[in-house]
């Protein structure tokens, strides 16, 4: 890369300041950090409560999940795991798909499912808490 | 081979070297690992939509969730779910065991051979320690 283009003023760190294949630098590095720590817990809580939800009716089933704890372990693991699985998804394709286009277009349809899978799940969890 | 020779009718316009790719290197177990936590990573992508259904399907009333109770108790969903559980045991493993190596500890070859043999080891006795578990809190197999 260095050297392809001779009458390249900037410098290399010019260019590599804040950018990068997805044009955000060590952002995304440092946040999948950040949220696989957090997820070591999480994921941890989160298993302790479907196996504890196993087998239950229905009826304990939404008693227990709505009961504030739970539910406040159910939101984080859901939002940190989002947050996670959009980060790398986007290094996978990243890495993988080159054409600018279909770049763009899944880049676009992982933004899309990250965010309606957290959403919906943060929805059922909070409706279950707040009742009706 | 073809290309070469093509490329050699050419003159001057060879094709460039590349360098060497996937296929070239032996098959090592941290090599093989980091595949697998990739391919377990983009498992668990989709496999949320199951956590989001069953979430959904608990808000939604008795009816949903016995739909969603029929399907992981049926023996698709059980296999299912056991690729689930390794899946995300093995990424959590995988994902402490890259931790350690961000801290640069654990990078010499005999131990990042032992952490990578753990990460394996762990996951499948977790995955089934977690089952019998589970299988216990239901009050045995049905």
């Amino acid at each position: 890369m260095i050297g392809e283009r001779p009458n390249e003023m900037r410098t290399p760190m010019r260019r590599v300041r804040g950018l990068g294949a997805a044009h955000a630098g060590t952002k995304d590095f440092w946040h999948q950090r950040v949220t696989a720590v957090a997820g070591i817990p999480l994921t941890i809580a989160a298993v302790v409560i479907v196996i504890a939800l196993l087998g239950r009716s229905h009826a304990a089933v939404v008693q227990i999940l709505g009961s504030p704890i739970v539910a406040i372990i159910m939101l984080l693991f859901i939002i940190n795991t989002a947050y996670h699985m959009w980060i790398g998804m986007q290094e996978i394709i990243l890495d993988y798909v080159h054409e600018d286009k279909v770049k763009l277009a899944t880049l676009m349809a992982n933004t899309f499912f990250c965010f309606a899978v957290a959403f919906a799940s943060a929805f059922a969890i909070l409706k279950l808490s707040f009742g009706v | 081979m073809a290309e070469l020779e093509a490329g050699a009718t050419k003159g001057p316009q060879r094709p460039r070297p590349i360098s060497p790719h996937l296929q070239i290197y032996r098959p090592m177990l941290t090599m093989m690992m980091s595949i697998v936590h990739r391919i377990t990573g983009a498992a668990l992508y989709f496999g949320m939509l199951l956590l989001a259904w069953w979430l959904i399907a608990a808000a939604s009333g008795p009816n949903a969730y016995a739909n969603v109770e029929w399907f992981m108790g049926s023996l698709i969903g059980r296999v299912v779910l056991f690729g689930y559980t390794w899946a995300l045991i093995h990424h959590t493993l995988g994902g402490i065991r890259h931790l350690i190596w961000d801290t640069l500890h654990g990078l010499e070859p005999a131990e990042r051979e032992l952490l990578t043999l753990a990460t394996i080891v762990g996951s499948v006795s977790l995955t089934l320690v977690i089952w019998i578990v589970g299988y216990m809190a239901m009050g045995g197999p049905r």
